[in-house]
């Protein structure tokens, strides 16, 4: 067996020489159609990124009677703290609340205390939920508790931020999908010449009296060979790219882009192994054909 | 028997090409298949090694039935045979030597065994001196030889020859003949396709005549020189 391997690596290897034309269009084919899956596998993530922090951004406000005592307030905060799902409990007092308000009016162009004589906001408990998509059934429980006058979530723009982040992620994988069965066809289309070329010598090998899998072995380790070759090309690229990208945009406030080290590297690592994949499954579309002797 | 039909016919969408033919050849024996284009002699060829298969009837090789075989099964009975083309299906970038040697590599042949016996059927071909000249640079006997090398290299009971002196003038193809009856001579069974009628007369061996499908005559050895 370990002869019948170096036989194959020999034997693919020879191909990819005597075909360098050939190897040379797959390679860049396969390096194309990882560079684009490589983008967008990238523009999803970072859009999932930015859902992520904005999902973590949600938080539902919840206002107090305003005639509650001390003790009444801490029985409603031990109250929201049992709801299952409820991640924190903090508690935003009215002049808190204000100070909020003011700021986000900017600095001195109103003093609300002064226009409005008096604060007119009631205290209040800021509820983080485990788990964003709980934030609706959360809020109605709070609603029942004792002592809880108004709650608000911004239920409309949960709503719509989870509908909007349902179809990024599925319109985001359709589409890694039809990129990847074009990469697919492109490398069998490629590796099909290849394998013409050699047509005369599958059908000796055939009636000589060589296995299916003999014969397979040489081009899917070309396959895989031209294939990897390809991806790293592609993700060179694409690393340099991103790197730049990141360069020039954390610079930029309020633009979450993703920049974790291990996750990258195992983006990368992933797209190489799809590029392998492509190439043994372009191989295998376009062998069977010329097996049938 | 090593060889044996029953009833066989094939139809192929544009016509029968074989009309349930029965015949059997024993081991060691020498075997002209003769006949016009069109007789069914590739098409009895193509089954032997079972690129074809029979629309109806029995075959067997070596006692071993070919109809309804598993794919997997396949290649173990064409290594018992070796195959001669009448366009000698080299492969131009490999040397002599190493076309000989492609058909030990493929069967995963150990390399010590290929190292002894690709210039043992060398010798036998005469061609012991060509071992590293490409087939473009060989005449076309000697190219035949290089198929023939490559064909017994295996040790195969059957050696199958398809019309092996079609691309070659008189005098090459009696050279090629000699090579072939020696080889039968030390024990090797050989079927061989041809329609050359000067080359079977000298060889009187048997001799199955084909005609539109069909065995039409069926000569035992020198019976054909009366013809």
């Amino acid at each position: 067996m370990l002869k019948n391997i170096w036989y194959f690596c020999r034997e693919a290897v020879k191909s990819m020489a005597r075909n360098h034309l050939l190897s040379l269009a797959t390679i860049s084919t396969v390096a194309i159609c990882i560079l684009i899956l490589g983008m967008a596998v990238l523009a999803t993530l970072n859009a999932s990124h930015l859902i992520t922090r904005l999902e973590s951004d949600l938080e539902i406000m919840s206002y107090l009677d305003k005639d509650l005592t001390a003790d009444q307030a801490s029985e409603v905060k031990q109250a929201l703290e049992a709801i299952p799902g409820v991640e924190s409990v903090r508690f935003v007092s009215r002049e808190e609340a204000l100070q909020y308000l003011q700021d986000s009016f900017g600095e001195d162009r109103y003093n609300l205390e002064e226009t409005m004589g008096k604060n007119p906001l009631p205290d209040g408990y800021e509820i983080k939920a485990l788990d964003p998509h709980q934030v609706p059934v959360i809020a109605q429980q709070v609603e029942q508790v004792a002592g809880i006058e108004r709650v608000n979530y911004g239920k409309e723009m949960v709503n719509n931020l989870f509908l909007a982040t349902k179809w990024v992620r599925v319109l985001s994988m359709a589409f890694i999908v039809l990129l990847s069965l074009g990469a697919i066809f492109l490398i069998a289309t490629t590796i099909r010449l290849a394998i013409f070329s050699r047509r005369k010598e599958i059908y000796l090998m055939k009636l000589i009296g060589s296995t299916d899998w003999f014969v397979r072995w040489p081009f899917f380790i070309e396959g895989i060979l031209l294939g990897t070759a390809g991806s790293l090309i592609a993700i060179l690229l694409l690393a340099v790219g991103y790197e730049t990208l990141i360069g020039s945009i954390q610079s930029v406030p309020f633009v979450p882009v993703l920049s974790n080290r291990a996750l990258l590297i195992e983006v990368y690592a992933g797209l190489v192994m799809v590029g392998a994949l492509l190439g043994v499954l372009g191989t295998y579309i376009s062998l069977n054909r010329f097996l049938d002797v | 028997m090593l060889v044996q039909f029953y009833n066989v016919s094939k139809v192929y969408p544009k016509g029968k090409a074989l009309d349930d033919i029965s015949l059997k050849i024993d081991r060691g024996e020498f075997v002209f298949l003769m006949g016009p284009s069109g007789a069914g002699k590739s098409t009895i060829i193509k089954m032997m090694f079972r690129e074809e298969e029979p629309t109806r009837g029995q075959i067997f090789i070596a006692e071993r039935s070919l109809v309804r075989m598993k794919r997997s099964d396949v290649p173990r009975v064409r290594r018992g045979m070796g195959i001669v083309f009448q366009d000698f299906k080299l492969l131009e970038r490999k040397t002599v030597y190493e076309n000989v040697a492609f058909a030990m590599e493929v069967v995963s042949a150990p390399h010590r065994e290929i190292k002894a016996r690709v210039p043992e059927v060398l010798r036998m071909v005469g061609l012991e001196d060509k071992e590293n000249s490409f087939p473009g640079e060989l005449s076309g006997g000697e190219q035949q030889r290089v198929g023939i090398a490559r064909a017994l290299a295996n040790q195969p009971l059957l050696l199958i020859a398809d019309e092996p002196t079609g691309n070659l003038d008189i005098d090459t193809s009696l050279e090629i003949l000699d090579l072939l009856i020696d080889i039968n001579r030390k024990g090797t069974t050989i079927i061989m396709a041809t329609h050359d009628r000067e080359l079977v007369k000298a060889a009187r061996k048997r001799v199955i005549l084909l005609d539109k499908g069909k065995v039409a005559a069926d000569y035992a050895p020198g019976e054909y020189l009366v013809c």
